[in-house]
């Protein structure tokens, strides 16, 4: 390099050659999605504006298929909202104090136990969701328990209601939950909990003004990694639930693959999808991509 | 009682760890039932019989369809995933060793497919394929598989570069290798266990997905999730249990491996 004299010209080649590199990188993966995801996600507005019958649905500015989600579907819309915000309750409940025992007294076995917390779910999905059938059998353990304790009737079933929907979708989703509140509390800097205990805070004062709201980055991000698959889930009520507890998502699908009525499941996905991101826009915005994901 | 108050959390916790494993028990534990009638959701007793049926049967697997299915589900996985970790591998490069104009919106862009609930990206991929008039079958399976898995494998490359030391690069550059030559013996050895750890769980991600593949397989292929699908309206037979105690088994051992042999890299590259 030091020996031969470079002519501007060539320099400057270089250099453009050199910016071009990480678009060059970039383009085949880029390419790809935005042809498969990206061109898809925006044609649903269009066939969500057909109407027609099926094979031969045409573009007419048909909004009445939006109406549809609460003229026809409310009760979908209001069960994927209860029951994910439900799961995300339950999933908050049990991943918090989980994920603090793992930062603060998981000591040298702190990465196995993120193993241990991920291992379950190398069991394929559907057989570990099916499981729950066995668990809340009619005549299992734990229907059996909450009849002696009088909890609920003696005729009651749990299978085959949003009770055992709830329990699949928080049970599939708890490691969503687990991990971005984990790697919050353990990036956590020590000394700013021991600086409150030396200026004679109690452990539940520190935990209150200090621990807690420097995870909050991770609750929220958890809180939106669980809630948004959960919201759009439809495999954990055909498993688990029955017609009445079908949510949105069990709508989308039947209209895509059993009723073929595109237009329609194309404009329930689309709504969906805005609600989604319009709940992401905020988080994003404050936080960048990174945190929600890392 | 002050026992308890002592280790309320250690309990908790002990308590969460089995609500995740009571699951994954039963489903290793049913493979020995002795099944009576079709529907495998009540113990009877104990029976290797299920075991014996999947690997000496008339047919692999015990039961026609199942080993088919998880053949088709590995080799997907293993296409998907490769192709999809090569293609992430590079946007991650471009993310992780270069500043350029439009870069923090290729990060926004690629976190959409991640934020898109799977029920919509399997369903609108269907919507591009009707309309184009492409039958759905092993390609559009592959094609959609391969759209999930790039934000992954981009996430977790990414993660790797940007915790490597820049001068190990800067030191081969000084020492006049090229920027190939750089990249193809310093950054590729460096990065290679981020990039295996992408293509593991693109393959994970492949090989247990549901959703995506039931909207975009078709009528003709049935990977190992929609076959037990299809199976449980009629009954799964404890076989496909059996199946996914291996499947659990064999990849809970790589999942080890791989942490152990990441652990050696890091160990060999921080000093």
């Amino acid at each position: 390099m030091t020996t031969t004299t470079l002519h501007e010209p060539e320099l400057a080649r270089m250099a453009r050659r050199r910016a071009m590199v990480p678009y060059l990188l970039l383009l085949p993966g880029i390419a790809w999605l935005l042809v498969f995801f990206m061109v898809p996600i925006l044609r649903l507005i269009g066939v969500s504006l057909q109407s027609g019958v099926y094979p031969n649905y045409e573009f007419t500015w048909q909004w009445d298929n939006y109406a549809r989600l609460w003229t026809t579907y409310g009760s979908q819309v209001w069960n994927s909202l209860r029951f994910a915000f439900a799961a995300t309750v339950i999933c908050l409940v049990l991943a918090y104090p989980l994920a603090y025992f793992i930062a603060f007294r998981g000591g040298k076995w702190k990465n196995f136990l993120v193993v241990m917390l991920l291992m379950p779910f190398l069991m394929p999905f559907l057989l570990r969701t099916l499981s729950w059938k066995i668990i809340l059998a009619d005549e299992g353990i734990v229907v059996s328990t909450l009849k002696t304790l009088g909890v609920i009737g003696p005729n009651a079933t749990l299978l085959a209601t949003s009770v055992a929907v709830v329990a699949g979708i928080a049970y599939n989703f708890l490691p969503f939950m687990t991990l971005p509140i984990y790697v919050s509390l353990e990036k956590l800097d020590r000394s700013l909990i021991e600086a409150a205990a030396d200026l004679y805070a109690t452990p539940r004062e520190a935990f209150r003004k200090v621990t807690l709201p420097l995870s909050m980055p991770g609750v929220v991000a958890g809180t939106l990694l669980t809630f948004i698959p959960a919201v759009g889930d439809y495999v954990n009520v055909l498993l688990l639930g029955s017609p009445s507890e079908f949510m949105i998502g069990n709508v989308i699908q039947s209209r895509f693959l059993v009723v073929l009525d595109y237009p329609v499941a194309a404009a329930l996905s689309f709504t969906l999808m805005t609600v989604i991101v319009l709940m992401l826009i905020p988080y994003v915005r404050a936080t960048g991509t990174d945190d929600l994901v890392a | 009682m002050k026992f308890v108050k002592k280790h309320l959390l250690t309990i908790y916790a002990i308590g969460v760890f089995l609500y995740l494993f009571i699951p994954v028990a039963l489903v290793i534990l049913f493979g020995f039932n002795d099944v009576r009638g079709r529907f495998n959701f009540r113990w009877v007793g104990f029976t290797l019989d299920h075991w014996e049926n999947v690997f000496f049967g008339p047919v692999f697997g015990g039961v026609p369809g199942l080993w088919d299915s998880m053949l088709t589900s590995l080799r997907l996985a293993f296409l998907s995933s490769a192709i999809g970790t090569v293609l992430g591998t590079l946007i991650a490069l471009a993310l992780g060793r270069y500043s350029f104009r439009g870069r923090g919106a290729t990060n926004v862009f690629l976190f959409l497919p991640m934020a898109t609930p799977e029920v919509v990206m399997g369903s609108s991929i269907l919507a591009l394929f009707l309309a184009l008039r492409i039958n759905q079958g092993y390609a559009t399976l592959l094609i959609s598989h391969i759209v999930f898995i790039i934000s992954y494998v981009v996430l977790t490359v990414k993660a790797r570069i940007q915790g490597l030391d820049r001068h190990l690069e800067e030191a081969a550059m000084d020492l006049y290798a090229t920027e190939w030559q750089t990249f193809r013996r310093v950054t590729l050895p460096l990065i290679m266990p981020g990039v295996f750890a992408a293509f593991l769980l693109g393959f994970a991600l492949s090989f247990d997905d549901f959703i995506i593949s039931n909207f975009n397989a078709g009528p003709t292929i049935q990977t190992l999730p929609l076959w037990i699908f299809a199976a449980n309206q009629r009954g799964i037979p404890p076989e496909a249990n059996v199946l996914g105690t291996l499947i659990f088994v064999i990849t809970v051992l790589v999942m080890l491996l791989n942490v152990v042999w990441q652990r050696r890299q890091s160990a060999k590259t921080s000093v």
